[in-house]
């Protein structure tokens, strides 16, 4: 979706404009969009309801390249929830705003294959993505305080998707918005509906974000750290709704936050993200209970636990996340990673493939699968 | 609470009251002692002419003490009058009412002449590492600024005290030239914890030190804080709203709830052995980065845990007696009438509820 573009104005209105720019646009600044053709034809089918293929999103900036994704892929089908997890910096957001189509194709260079439904949404024209965005996929943002328009109220806010992909007067919006507010818990919702923000608590605004996620029932949400400006009670108020929803309509649900506890309290599944790529990926008993990346132990060392005894220390992870347009040869982790030297007689060039330790648990070290269960066995006594 | 407030704050009355915070020592031996501590903020309204049409009442009646070398956690959620008491402390907020008493003296409405010589002695680390330090000075300039305003160094000693005090929290005494924009925000974080230990301060108030950073970068920081305080014999009042983070940093915990203080124990025993309704709630709100199963029709299983209802109330106009009775689950008609007192339910374990939970 092009900039300029203002979300009151239909799909159709300006379908044609919108299309004939990003083909402006594409036949410009995408590398080579005849071989990418060539790609898909030998792959597989996708088969669940969202498979995300290699996803590739760079920004080219006048430091160099931001490479923000590089090469992620992963399956989600509906009714179940994926975690990504990562620091500030390791393209977690960058993944999920690339889902929703929200980059200006000008400014950004994605690739891969994002298939919604069997749809490619990276080789669909905007007007497309547009049309499914807010009607299939949606997004609860992070701070619900600046992503609301304070001068709208906050029914209006919820109603307008609504009345964009359902042909509905505007009273039945309006009624619409009412029955989300009182869906996600606002008392009193049928005066509240005409409040602006500012007169809705931390948490209250939080709910009305997903009210206005859930519009139009979409199959696809994605919450960007939900919970990660509320307070702690609000927090667990908020982590019990949304996954009180997703049973209720059968969603597919990605939830991007650097709060391990939270993702464990929701996913199914859980993508470990570092600089970028994938440095984990699998079943959240795999990734808590038998993690196989360095850098997911350093996660989880790092974060003081109130289910464990005390410990003196915490096993941090040491140095600083890079800067994603310098980022290290080989695997982007070994600066920071206190196994670095046990990479098997690799050079330390070699990017590590991300390979299957078991069944549907993938992990992008050198290191093998004993060495990785042996270490992780003896961090976890120490913890414990 | 009325007892804490009729107590005198002097030593005998500690010991006899069972005052919070005496913790067995009395106010003598304490670092730092707050009494009463209350702080309401005027809600103007007006233009010509400028009335007060109520009060935030920010922070309540709060008394706690500190002892040499120990951490003291404060807790609770936004709005609780955590960061309101941090700056009573340090003196960056005027207190409506109370006392804080600092090495026996009385620094509660010290001016800022007399208050200038103590401030090497209380210092504070700032939440936000990327607004608490000036983008136009070099880390140098930030981190040697203390030593200027307080007149204790040469222009070539500064220097040298900078680059150690650089060292001394893991940074490159090298960068000495460098500007705070050059730096991640745990690196930052550092830089603010160098100023505030330039001039050996006894005591530091750490308002929220790791919220702004990552985890791998919080745990750093978290670290160092008490590698620091082995090393240089440092007491801590740390203002946080992570619980987890509290229990691995601090000795004591005192638990706010809407500008009051509703519990007040030692680290292992409110943990393990909470009182008051607001911190059972409080602890069970925490997740846990344990995986919950599925039921076997496929339902996610849930964790138990306590629901506290709807928001925490506004402070300009805070329920009546227990200010927790609007969501407690507990509450009966007492507590709707008359203020429970924080009275000593275990030694060393203070709770301010009519009906305590674990007694």
């Amino acid at each position: 979706m092009t900039g300029g573009d203002s979300p009151a104005q239909g799909p159709r209105a300006s379908g044609r404009i919108a299309r004939l720019r990003a083909r402006d646009r594409g036949d410009r600044r995408s590398p080579e969009p005849e071989a990418q053709a060539t790609v898909v034809a030998d792959q597989s089918e996708p088969s669940a309801m969202l498979d995300i293929r290699d996803l590739r999103i760079h920004f080219p900036t006048d430091d160099g390249l931001v490479k923000a994704v590089d090469g992620v892929s992963f399956t989600l089908d509906r009714g179940r929830t994926l975690g990504i997890v990562g620091e500030s910096g390791s393209g977690k957001s960058v993944t999920s705003l690339g889902i929703l189509g929200l980059y200006n194709r000008g400014n950004s260079q994605m690739s891969g294959k994002i298939y919604l439904d069997g749809e490619d949404l990276v080789a669909a024209d905007q007007a497309r993505v547009r049309e499914l965005r807010g009607l299939k996929m949606a997004m609860i943002f992070q701070d619900p305080l600046s992503s609301m328009h304070p001068y709208y109220t906050v029914g209006n806010q919820i109603a307008e998707a609504y009345l964009i992909h359902n042909k509905v007067s505007r009273k039945a919006a309006h009624a619409h918005a009412v029955d989300l507010l009182k869906r996600v818990g606002i008392p009193q919702a049928a005066s509240r509906v005409d409040d602006y923000p500012h007169q809705f608590s931390g948490g209250m605004r939080q709910r009305a974000m997903i009210a206005m996620a859930l519009s139009c029932d979409p199959e696809l949400l994605i919450a960007d750290e939900p919970t990660t400006a509320l307070d702690v009670t609000v927090q667990a108020q908020i982590l019990d709704l949304v996954s009180d929803l997703q049973q209720e309509y059968g969603s597919a649900v990605i939830i991007i936050t650097h709060d391990l506890g939270v993702v464990a309290e929701l996913a199914d599944d859980i993508l470990v993200m570092y600089a970028g790529r994938m440095a984990e990926y699998g079943s959240s008993d795999d990734v808590f209970l038998h993690p196989g990346h360095p850098y997911t132990w350093g996660l989880l060392g790092s974060m003081p636990r109130l289910d464990r005894t005390r410990m003196d220390r915490l096993l941090s992870i040491r140095g600083t996340p890079p800067s994603l347009i310098n980022v290290p040869a080989g695997c982007p982790f070994h600066p920071r990673c206190d196994y670095a030297a046990r990479n098997n007689g690799r050079s330390e060039n070699e990017v590590p493939a991300l390979r299957p330790v078991s069944p549907g648990h993938l992990v992008a070290c050198h290191l093998s699968t004993d060495e990785q269960r042996r270490i992780w066995a003896e961090r976890d006594k120490v913890a414990s | 609470m009325t007892e804490v407030r009729d107590g005198s704050p002097g030593a005998s009355a500690t010991a006899q009251s069972g005052q919070p915070g005496g913790n067995g020592a009395s106010a003598g031996d304490a670092l730092l002692t707050v009494t009463g501590l209350t702080k309401h903020f005027p809600v103007m309204r007006g233009i010509i002419f400028r009335h007060a049409v109520g009060h935030v009442r920010a922070v309540d009646d709060v008394s706690f003490s500190v002892a040499p070398g120990e951490t003291l956690g404060v807790v609770g959620e936004s709005g609780c009058g955590k960061t309101t008491t941090a700056r009573m402390i340090v003196r960056l907020v005027e207190p409506t009412a109370g006392r804080i008493v600092f090495e026996g003296h009385d620094v509660t409405h010290l001016r800022q002449g007399a208050m200038r010589p103590l401030r090497r002695d209380i210092q504070m680390i700032f939440q936000d590492p990327y607004s608490s330090l000036n983008p136009r000075h070099t880390v140098g300039t930030i981190v040697g600024a203390p030593f200027r305003l307080q007149k204790v160094r040469t222009e070539k000693g500064i220097k040298r005290s900078v680059q150690e005090l650089l060292e001394l929290v893991g940074l490159n005494p090298e960068h000495y030239n460098r500007y705070p924009h050059e730096f991640s925000g745990g690196q930052r974080q550092r830089i603010g914890i160098a100023r505030t230990l330039a001039l050996r301060p006894k005591l530091i108030v750490a308002d929220e030190p790791v919220s702004a950073l990552d985890v791998s970068i919080q745990a750093q920081v978290i670290n160092l804080l008490s590698d620091l305080q082995g090393e240089l014999g440092l007491t801590y009042v740390i203002i946080a709203h992570d619980l987890s983070v509290i229990r691995h940093i601090c000795d004591r915990v005192a638990v706010m709830y809407l500008g009051n203080l509703v519990e007040l124990a030692d680290r292992d025993d409110l943990y393990a052995r909470p009182r008051h309704p607001y911190t059972v709630a409080l602890l069970s709100a925490v997740p846990s980065p344990e995986p919950v199963g599925r039921t076997a029709d496929g339902r996610r299983e849930r964790r138990r845990r306590i629901r506290l209802a709807g928001d925490v109330p506004s402070p300009l106009d805070p329920p009546p007696a227990c200010r927790f009775h609007t969501r407690c689950w507990k509450a009966q008609d007492i507590c709707k009438t008359e203020q429970p007192p924080l009275v000593e339910r275990a030694p060393g374990h203070f709770a301010a509820c009519h009906f305590p939970e674990n007694s």
